[in-house]
C-alpha cells in the first residue's frame, strides 16, 4: 500500500498493458486449433503408415500438406502478437 | 565500403512489413543475403552443368539428387506428366528458399531473409501469376466457372460457394504462402535470439553475486544447451519450409491444370 501511492501511473502505459496481455491471449487462443489439428493430422497418418508401409511416402507427403495448412492460422495468430507487440 | 557495413545491420523487430532505409538506398542486411544466396545457388548450378560427367560426384550429384526429387517427389505426385514444363521453377524456387533459409544459421549472416514480410510475398505473387495464368491457358474462359462452381451444386448454395472459393483463389493462397513462410522463419529467428540473449544476459551481467562470484551464471549452460537445439531444430525447418512452399506452388498449378470433378 505505502509503495502504490508513489506510482502515478497514465492511460498511455495502461494501454499498453492491456495490448500486451490482448497479444498474448490472443496467440494463446491461435494456437489452440492448430495444436489440435496436427495431432489429429500427424496421428492418423501415423496409422496409415503403421497399416500400410509401403505407402509411406505419399502418406507424408500428404501429411506435410496437411500440417501446413493446419499450421497457417497458429502462424497468422503469431504474426498479429507480433505486431500486435512490437509495431 | 560503408554503406555495405552499414547494411550489415539487422532491420529492427518494427520493420516487419516496412522496408526503411538502412545503410544506402534501401539497402540492408535482407537484401544483402538475398543477393548472397542468388548467387551461390547461380553458382551451384553453374558449376553442376558444366561438367556433365556421366557418374555424378560432389556438387553434380547434389544438384541431380535434388533434380530427381522435385521431378519424382513434388511433380509426379502432385500435377502428373505434363507439369514437367515447372521442372526449372520449382527446383530454382526450392533451392532458393532453402539457400535463403540457411541463412538463419549461418554464422556472420544469421539471418533468414524470408523473416521480412516483402520476400515471400514477392514470390508467393510469382506463384500466383503462375498458377491463374496455368488456369487462362488450360481452360480458358471456363478457368473461372469451373473454379468458382462445380458440378452437382445446387442453385441455392451457389453464390456463397462463389464467394469463398473466389476469396480463396485471389486472397488466401498467395497470403497463406506467404505468411506460413514468413512466420516459420521469424519465429525460428526469434528462438535462437530469445535463447542467446538469455546466455549472454546469465554470463555477463548477473547481478546477484555471492562473495564476488556471479551465482547465476553456471546455468547459462541451459539455454546455450538450447540454442544448440534449436539451431539444429532450424535446419530441419528450413528444408521442411522450401518444401512445403514447393509443392504447394506445385498442387496450385495442378489445380489449376485439371478442373475439379
Amino acid at each position: 500500500m505505502l509503495a502504490a501511492t508513489n506510482v502515478t501511473i497514465n492511460a498511455q502505459e495502461i494501454l499498453k498493458g492491456l495490448g500486451a496481455v490482448g497479444a498474448g491471449i490472443g496467440y494463446g487462443a491461435a494456437a489452440i486449433g492448430p495444436g489440435i489439428g496436427i495431432g489429429i493430422v500427424v496421428g492418423n497418418a501415423i496409422t496409415a503408415m503403421a497399416r500400410q508401409p509401403e505407402a509411406a511416402g505419399m502418406v507424408r507427403t500428404t501429411m506435410f500438406l496437411g500440417i501446413a495448412f493446419t499450421e497457417a492460422l497458429a502462424l497468422i495468430g503469431f504474426v498479429v502478437f507480433i505486431l500486435l507487440k512490437f509495431t | 565500403m560503408v554503406p555495405l557495413l552499414g547494411s550489415l545491420q539487422f532491420p529492427q523487430i518494427g520493420e516487419l512489413v516496412d522496408w526503411k532505409t538502412l545503410g544506402g538506398a534501401g539497402f540492408n542486411k535482407a537484401s544483402l543475403t538475398i543477393i548472397v544466396a542468388s548467387v551461390i545457388v547461380l553458382a551451384m548450378f553453374f558449376v553442376a552443368g558444366r561438367k556433365k560427367a556421366m557418374v555424378p560426384t560432389g556438387v553434380q550429384n547434389l544438384v541431380e539428387a535434388s533434380v530427381d526429387f522435385v521431378a519424382d517427389g513434388i511433380i509426379m505426385q502432385t500435377i502428373g506428366e505434363e507439369g514437367m514444363g515447372f521442372l526449372p521453377y520449382l527446383t530454382t524456387l526450392f533451392w532458393f528458399i532453402l539457400v535463403c533459409n540457411l541463412f538463419e544459421i549461418i554464422p556472420i549472416f544469421q539471418f533468414p531473409p524470408m523473416a521480412r514480410m516483402a520476400m515471400p510475398m514477392v514470390l508467393a505473387l510469382v506463384t500466383w501469376v503462375i498458377y491463374n495464368g496455368v488456369g487462362f491457358k488450360h481452360q480458358k474462359l471456363s478457368y473461372i466457372k469451373n473454379s468458382l462452381s462445380m458440378p452437382g451444386l445446387p442453385k441455392a448454395i451457389l453464390p456463397l460457394y462463389a464467394l469463398i472459393e473466389g476469396l480463396q483463389i485471389l486472397i488466401v493462397r498467395p497470403f497463406s504462402l506467404a505468411v506460413r513462410l514468413f512466420a516459420n522463419m521469424l519465429a525460428g529467428h526469434l528462438l535462437l535470439v530469445t535463447f542467446a540473449l538469455l546466455t549472454d544476459a546469465l554470463i555477463f551481467h548477473d547481478g546477484v553475486k555471492a562473495g564476488g562470484f556471479p551465482l547465476f551464471s553456471p546455468l547459462a549452460i541451459l539455454p546455450l544447451a538450447m540454442d544448440i537445439g534449436i539451431t539444429g531444430f532450424e535446419v530441419l525447418v528450413a528444408v521442411l519450409q522450401a518444401f512445403i512452399f514447393t509443392i504447394l506452388t506445385a498442387v496450385y498449378i495442378g489445380g489449376s491444370m485439371h478442373p475439379e470433378h
